[in-house]
């Protein structure tokens, strides 16, 4: 069995959590003078992050493939604003509050994903029930 | 985990924002106080935010709220020529507080959506911490 548990899923964790402590950052500054929203590429980031896999170096066919993930690899950018204020902010919260939801949920799916991984490799590890 | 930080980004928005409601309270409830000397009446005052130190420039993408300090308005208090009122000066007048009522109403909605804002953040966060705690069970 060629095994390679949770291929991209801890990346995509781990840059969900980046967007969301991004886009929570944006939300709690919503009244701050002259604070820029920013948020990440979601694709980008992920694919950033994948390529830059760190893989253990075989000395025997016996060995097993082991990754390691390296620091994630931030991608922030600075949002447009469809509606600028007069204070130079340019956080609009429904806008973050919209993404900021959205983020959540696609965390979940990321977790449900991981989840019905686990849970396989568990029926196989027992053999059942 | 990288997710904790959201409850310190949330944690600084929600101490800023009360800031800025016992301000809002303060104002109101100094609303309409009046002096017979220009420089002992009640002014209004207001919040500045600002964010914390270089977070910008790094890039974890935290971004916490700091208070940079409560300034007094300047705008121009309201003179009453009053020569009944006991604290009128030699001429007569009394000088109205600059608390604008409405501004400060606003100020105090806008303050108390933010904190709801920060609050539904951090339980939305706890709720994915949690279930990430439980992966696999």
């Amino acid at each position: 069995m060629k095994l390679q548990p949770f291929a991209h899923f801890e990346q995509a964790l781990q840059q969900r959590a980046l967007r969301n402590r991004v886009l929570s950052s944006n939300i709690a500054n919503a009244d701050t003078p002259n604070y820029k929203a920013r948020d990440i590429d979601f694709g980008t980031a992920l694919a950033n992050a994948s390529g830059s896999q760190l893989s253990l170096a075989k000395t025997s066919e016996l060995h097993r493939n082991a990754w390691g993930t390296s620091s994630v690899g931030a991608d922030v950018k600075y949002r447009i604003p469809m509606q600028p204020t007069l204070d130079g902010n340019t956080v609009e919260t429904d806008v973050e509050q919209a993404a900021f939801a959205e983020n959540a949920v696609q965390y979940r799916a990321t977790l449900a994903f991981l989840d019905g991984q686990i849970r396989t490799l568990r029926y196989a590890i027992k053999g059942g029930d | 985990m990288s997710l904790f930080k959201v409850f310190d980004v949330a944690g600084s928005a929600m101490n800023a924002q009360s800031v800025r409601m016992n301000v809002t309270a303060s104002n109101l409830a100094n609303a309409g106080s009046v002096s017979g000397d220009a420089d002992k009446v009640y002014r209004a005052r207001h919040p500045v935010f600002a964010t914390f130190g270089n977070a910008l420039a790094n890039e974890t993408g935290v971004a916490g709220v700091r208070l940079q300090g409560v300034i007094e308005s300047q705008a121009p208090l309201q003179v009453q020529h009053r020569p009944d009122h006991p604290d009128a000066d030699e001429n007569g007048n009394i000088f109205v507080s600059n608390v604008n009522t409405v501004e400060e109403m606003v100020n105090m909605i806008s303050a108390s959506r933010s904190y709801q804002n920060n609050v539904e953040m951090i339980n939305t966060t706890k709720d994915l911490l949690l279930q990430t705690l439980s992966l696999g069970r």
